[in-house]
């Protein structure tokens, strides 16, 4: 496996956080039957990420990764709680200060085939984010077209400007949406599953040149993933999300070599063996069972709620308690009663569980 | 600037598409062209009573007989075509911007605004179309001609495709490409104008199409039972006398057949072109560089990846 910068640099844990939540929700309100409910898809999380590096965000299909990075973008409105940037709230009342946030932080969603308009050329899909970030000329516009899609190693660039989308393999489609986000450029990254639509093979690429961004530009990352094996390969930090809930949190390798969670020690007995890391096969025996199980089993599908691995309660109501007590093995009496605070588990490692306060 | 995409007019890869574009051109030209010839040529004129005998057979001179108040009906016929057509293609034209434009703005509109739009919409639907046109019609009758009758159609008839575009809107409004583009910093107008609405280009051309042929069928209908202006020549026109006169009975096919046929005619070409409209937003269906040769072969290839999904 190609060794990444990851082996070789590393910001200072002491580096100033860029993107901050704080105590961020969002609740959705559901419709139908269950009328007057909502889904806690994002409940009172705070998440710091720092200048210059890459943080992975870890946990299960509807843990609320999602909702959480379309919050931190400004795609999606949060129930309460705050966002910051660089230090200071960012207000997304008004259109003109979305704006503002969007040229600092960028989006890169999980599927290129969607996220790219196929009716249009990359030079159209380029020239947008210069044009609305920056007013660079026309005859400026090609050569930063082409200067974007070679920093994504679409190259020639000449090449691939004139091209539709549905001309391009996968892994190009999923440059050129880097490339888009790269246009405003933004001092932070989201990558919603950036590369669980793509095939194994190009995986690796696709990681590199998020590292290779974060190493030579200084940029930022969320790095959103199922896979924690592929976090530990790529992330600085690790936090790992359960129903809307950040449970456990801290520098990859903490959290990765000595997981206090019951839930992330879950996922890491699931996931591929490392030296098979981000071959896309699944975990193995007990473990991926047991997972299966903490997931809502397999008859999972008809009951929302489990098959989400989110929670949902009565609107304005308070869930108590911590919601993987029910398919934790040393849930205790008091797991029900509420949710510890963040206990620290030594240089930045910290842990939200009655096991560990 | 961005270069703008290569649209050039191209002659489409399937024969349906060919022969429906072929038949529409030829009544356009009839239309326009048409009483030219019929005047100088022929000689001829649609409303001059008693040009021949009453109900005479096709002949070098008529040729397309005549009727039973001596009428050259080939004259008739292609007075007809042209008003037919032009009442198609403005009440078309009407009911489709309508459409477009109710349609898009009740699907894109979000809070209270886009209710009250989606609510407007559904109202029109339940109200039957026919019953209001012959209302309408037979309030205006007389008055301002074909042109009134066209814009009666277009604007009693655009609910059930502002309907059709209200749906794909709404599932186009959460594709991610749209939330992508509002990433990139792009205006509400701009995202419905430049990433919403090409991808309803085929919709909107089958509602099109398909207006024109409505509307073309409302005129005749309202002619044919005396609602619409009777001293117009038009096919609805020619029927209505048709029907009066008992050519039927008489057998003078010369007299009903041609006004039905080009009706079923319009209706049969409107059908074919519409075969054609999923290419207006598929590039891959377009050629993709002046000269490209990738693009003709690639055509045959069926399935979006939309369809595939
Ligand atoms: N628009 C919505 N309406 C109702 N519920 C929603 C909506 N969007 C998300 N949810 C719910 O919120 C929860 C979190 O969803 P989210 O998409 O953030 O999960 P995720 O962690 O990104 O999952 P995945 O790994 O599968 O992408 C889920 O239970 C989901 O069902
Ligand atoms: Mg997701």
């Amino acid at each position: 496996m190609t060794a990444t910068a990851n082996d070789t640099y590393k910001a200072p844990d002491t580096a100033p956080p860029i993107l901050e939540a704080v105590g961020l929700t969002r609740h959705i309100p559901m419709h139908g039957r269950r009328h007057g409910q909502v889904v806690r898809a994002v409940d009172g999380v705070d998440l710091a990420l720092r200048r210059g590096q890459i943080l992975a965000l870890v946990g299960q299909s509807g843990s609320g990764k999602s909702t959480l990075a379309r919050l931190l973008a400004l795609g999606d409105r949060p129930t309460s709680g705050e966002i910051r940037f660089d230090g200071r709230p960012v207000n997304a009342e008004r259109r003109r200060d979305r704006r503002r946030h969007y040229g600092h932080v960028q989006m890169i969603m999980q599927d290129p085939f969607a996220s790219l308009n196929r009716l249009h050329r990359l030079r159209y899909i380029l020239s947008r984010p210069l044009r609305n970030f920056g007013t660079p000329g026309a005859a400026e516009l090609e050569a930063r077209i082409i200067e974007l899609l070679e920093r994504v190693n679409l190259t020639p660039g000449r090449e691939f400007i004139d091209k539709y989308p549905h001309e391009l393999s996968g892994g190009q489609r999923q440059r050129a949406a880097v490339a888009r986000a790269l246009a405003a450029d933004p001092s932070v990254l989201l990558g919603d599953e950036p590369v669980s639509m793509l095939d194994v093979s190009i995986r690796l690429d696709i990681l590199n040149l998020l590292t290779e961004l974060r190493d030579r530009d200084g940029l930022s990352m969320l790095y959103i993933t199922h896979d924690i094996a592929s976090a530990r390969h790529v992330a600085d930090e690790v936090v790992v999300m359960f129903s809307g809930h950040l449970v456990e949190g801290g520098p990859a390798e903490a959290v990765t070599q000595n997981a206090k969670h019951p839930y992330t020690q879950l996922l890491l007995a699931a996931s591929p063996d490392p030296d098979r890391l981000l071959s896309g096969e699944a975990g193995t025996g007990t473990a991926a069972a047991s997972l299966a199980a903490a997931a809502g089993g397999p008859d999972a599908d008809d009951d929302p709620d489990s098959a989400a691995g989110s929670a949902t309660g009565a609107d304005g109501g308070t869930e108590a308690g911590c919601p993987f007590r029910a398919r934790c093995p040393h849930a205790q009496a008091i797991c029900a009663e509420r949710m510890p605070e963040a206990a620290d588990a030594g240089s930045g490692h910290w842990v939200r569980c009655w096991l560990h306060t | 600037m961005t270069r703008r995409h290569h649209v050039r007019f191209r002659v489409p890869a399937n024969r349906k598409v060919r022969v429906g574009l072929a038949v529409f051109l030829l009544l356009v030209l009839v239309a326009a062209f048409g009483q030219l010839f019929v005047g100088h040529v022929l000689g001829q004129s649609a409303n001059r009573l008693h040009a021949g005998g009453n109900l005479e057979s096709p002949s070098g001179r008529h040729w397309l007989g005549t009727t039973s108040f001596g009428q050259d009906v080939f004259a008739q016929l292609v007075a007809g075509t042209r008003t037919s057509l032009l009442v198609g293609l403005i009440g078309g034209a009407i009911a489709t911007a309508l459409a477009v434009l109710l349609g898009v703005l009740s699907g894109y509109t979000t809070g209270r605004s886009g209710a009250a739009l989606t609510a407007f919409v559904n109202i029109f639907l339940v109200i039957p179309g026919l019953p209001l046109l012959i209302l309408v019609a037979s309030y205006t009758r007389g008055r301002g001609g074909w042109l009134t009758v066209a814009v009666i159609i277009g604007l009693t008839s655009w609910a059930g495709g502002a309907r059709a575009k209200r749906a794909q809107t709404l599932s186009l409004r959460n594709r991610d490409f749209v939330e992508a583009a509002n990433y990139s910093g792009e205006s509400r107008t701009r995202i419905l104008l430049l990433e919403v609405i090409p991808h309803l280009a085929p919709v909107i051309a089958s509602t099109f199409l398909f207006s024109v042929v409505g509307s073309i069928a409302a005129e005749a209908g309202l002619d044919f039972i005396g609602a619409g202006h009777a001293s117009t020549v038009s096919w609805g026109t020619m029927l209505y006398w048709v029907q009066s006169q008992g050519a039927l009975q008489s057998g003078a096919w010369w007299w009903f057949l041609p006004p039905g046929l080009c009706i079923a005619l319009v209706g049969t070409a409107a059908g074919l072109i519409n075969f054609g409209v999923d290419e207006l937003a598929d590039p891959r269906l377009r050629t993709r560089k002046p000269g490209s040769a990738a693009g003709r072969s690639r055509r045959s290839g069926g399935v979006t990846p939309e369809g595939a999904r």
